[in-house]
């Protein structure tokens, strides 16, 4: 009888929540915290810092944020699956080297250099995703867990990377390389003889040449259209659904029918991808390869994804979080630079940045959880 | 009379030989099982008798250890549950295997999700407006009310979760339904409308395996009850022929039809 009358109540349909005035304020503020707190930075350093609201400035934020967001896309894909991909700055680097050698190579031995060009950056990408579809294949067929898959294959791609550069930035690139990384998509001349110039770069010299604006550079225009596919994939296709599926509940997945494995394999493959575009666009920035190019971007690539609410557990989070917070960090970076503040304090302020969105996310898991136990009370 | 009806025709499942091994542990010990079209079949035993392993060897999320299993007449071999499912195998799974950072519609379309095609069929995005008002309609069907089929599971209440997983087993034209302890969760009205249900499907000619606790639902459904017990099949009766007294002797290990049998193995 007890247990019928409890078998009831669970049945009761849940009245629509009933936060209170307080919560509900807590709550609608973690949700969009990133998004404000971004803004007020913005202004913060506007205000503060003479040149930060600059088209110059803006631009090298979004040129910073190229190779951290776009590892932090693999990896916001793959954290919020449940796995962690701790691999990607290495592989980054084994990429940039692959293809900085092949293309010096071809146009040693004459390769037109377009051709030479597009070659090593497809090869570049290879390189990258033979390490993705291994750590895929591992975690997945063989059940060793992500973390130290990853942490292998990171030393793995680092020796490799080394091995193949001998240990140094390999050069010789031909200028088209330069250019795709440095080029871009639209220029601007302020002032008197000036104008806005789309795809062709002005003949510039002296004063106009010191004042030209490049605005969106390549690796941005790239990056842009990676990103922007990566939400439509994780936001409203069936891929996206599963990955949310199995970060939830890994055996509810699979016992739906969702090809589990196939699918952590396919999206260890897409780290690997992002991971070697973002080699590539290194070599072409900085004209050569080499095998550190992205070692300094794994903890801010994992640390986008975390600040931007990707939860560690699986299951929760979104691109557009991740945007926002590797713009957090490169606003931080830049403003706090502009400021005149000691350049380590950035990472004293990245680091609480950090710890602090983390604690927002769980105080609104709070707040929710504590209206569910009103609820079924 | 069913018993008589049914031996004439082809069994839509059959599991012969069933052994299945946890390490050490036979969790399921050697069974056979037949479902006929048009019938319901009481899976009943203790806990940890081996029910649900069972189950789940039919299911595809564990491969037997030994012996074969016949659907539709074809030995068939289940690698995954998505064979099973494409089999029309559908299965309500004791822990409901909801995903539960998803909300209601997600889950009930979970691995079946629909797509609305653009350009020729290159670019295919989830089509939710139709998965919501189709959840809807089958939740509706199972007198289940749920403020909104866009909260995600985890703020859901156990009896909704289960409404849930049963409305996901329902939706698909199952040619086979496994019901895991399905009234687990539910109040009263709920459990009467789950074993009418049940009775639904058996009208439509698809067969349903039952596990569950209660006796009482078991008979008040089942044509014919299969008792386990520590992983062997113990008996199989026709459910008229039998009461769950005896049934009950069974499961707690007081009478035991394969007894005399072990010496002649
Ligand atoms: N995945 C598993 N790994 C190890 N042991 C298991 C697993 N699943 C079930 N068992 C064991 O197998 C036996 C049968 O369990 P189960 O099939 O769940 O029984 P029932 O559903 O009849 O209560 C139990 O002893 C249980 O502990
Ligand atoms: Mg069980």
């Amino acid at each position: 009888m007890a247990v019928d009358s409890q078998r009831e109540a669970a049945l009761q349909p849940v009245a629509p929540k009933r936060l209170t005035g307080m919560q509900q304020f807590v709550l609608t503020v973690s949700r969009v915290w990133g998004w404000v707190f971004l803004f007020l930075l913005i202004v913060f350093f506007s205000i503060t810092g003479t040149g930060f609201l600059s088209l110059r400035n803006s631009q090298n934020i979004l040129v910073a944020i190229v190779p951290v967001l776009l590892l932090g896309l693999g990896q916001t894909f793959i954290i919020i699956a449940g796995g962690i991909d701790l691999s990607v700055n290495y592989v980054m680097g084994l990429a940039s080297v692959v293809m900085a050698l092949v293309i010096r190579d071809l146009v040693a031995n004459g390769v037109d250099e377009t051709l030479a060009i597009l070659v090593g950056m497809a090869l570049g990408i290879v390189a990258a995703l033979i390490p993705g579809l291994l750590n895929g294949l591992i975690v997945a067929k063989l059940r060793v867990t992500p973390f130290i898959v990853t942490l292998g294959m990171a030393f793995v791609a680092r020796g490799v990377g080394y091995l193949l550069s001998d240990g140094n930035v390999v050069g010789g690139q031909p200028p088209g390389v330069r250019l795709f990384g440095n080029e871009a998509l639209l220029y601007y001349i302020p002032g008197d003889g000036g104008g806005l110039y789309f795809l062709q770069r002005p003949e510039a010299a002296g004063e106009q040449l010191r004042v030209l604006e490049r605005i969106f550079p390549w690796p941005v225009v790239v990056l842009a259209i990676v990103v922007g596919f990566g939400i439509f994939l994780l936001s409203k296709t069936q891929f996206g659904r599963h990955t949310y599926a199995i970060g939830g509940n890994r055996e509810a997945a699979s016992r739906a029918g969702i090809l589990v494995d196939r699918h952590t394999i396919l999206l260890f493959v897409m780290s690997g991808f992002t991971a070697g575009l973002a080699g590539v666009l290194h070599t072409a920035r900085f004209n050569g390869g080499s095998a550190i190019a992205g070692e300094a971007q794994l903890m801010p690539s994992i640390a986008a994804v975390i600040i931007g609410g990707v939860s560690m557990f699986g299951g929760v989070g979104t691109i557009w979080g991740t945007i926002i917070g590797a713009l957090i960090m490169a606003v931080l970076q830049t403003g706090l630079v502009m400021l005149g503040v000691e350049s380590f304090w950035q990472w004293i302020v990245v680091g609480i940045v950090v710890i602090v969105a983390v604690l927002i996310d769980q105080g609104r898991d709070l707040i929710k959880g504590r209206a569910e136990a009103q609820l079924s009370e | 009379m069913v018993a008589e009806t049914t031996q004439e025709r082809q069994p839509m499942l059959s599991v012969r030989g069933i052994v299945k091994r946890f390490g050490g542990l036979t969790a399921v010990n050697k069974v056979d099982l037949d479902v006929y079209p048009g019938e319901v079949v009481g899976l009943v035993g203790d806990n940890g008798a081996g029910k649900s392993t069972l189950i789940k060897c039919v299911s595809g999320v564990h491969q037997a250890d030994e012996g074969e299993i016949f659907f539709g007449g074809a030995r068939v071999h289940i690698a995954h549950p998505s064979a099973a499912r494409e089999m029309g195998i559908e299965t309500i799974y004791q822990d409901l295997a909801l995903a539960g950072n998803l909300h209601v519609g997600a889950n009930i379309f979970l691995g079946r999700e629909v797509k609305k095609e653009y350009l020729g069929g290159v670019v295919k995005v989830l089509d939710e407006t139709h998965m919501l008002t189709e959840s809807e309609k089958v939740l509706d069907s199972l007198d289940i009310h749920i403020p909104s089929l866009t909260q995600e599971i985890n703020n859901l209440s156990g009896g909704q979760r289960q409404a849930v997983a049963i409305a996901r087993a329902l939706y698909w034209d199952a040619r086979l339904m496994i019901m895991d302890e399905p009234t687990n969760n539910l109040g009263v009205v709920e459990q009467r409308k789950v074993l009418s249900l049940i009775r639904t499907l058996r009208d439509r000619q698809v067969p349903v395996i039952l596990i569950s606790h209660s006796i009482h639902d078991v008979f008040a459904v089942s044509d014919r009850i299969v008792v386990l017990r520590r992983g062997r099949k113990v008996t199989e009766k026709v459910a008229s022929e039998t009461n769950s007294e005896e049934v009950v002797q069974y499961i707690v290990g007081a009478r035991d039809d394969t007894r005399e049998e072990i010496p002649a193995n």
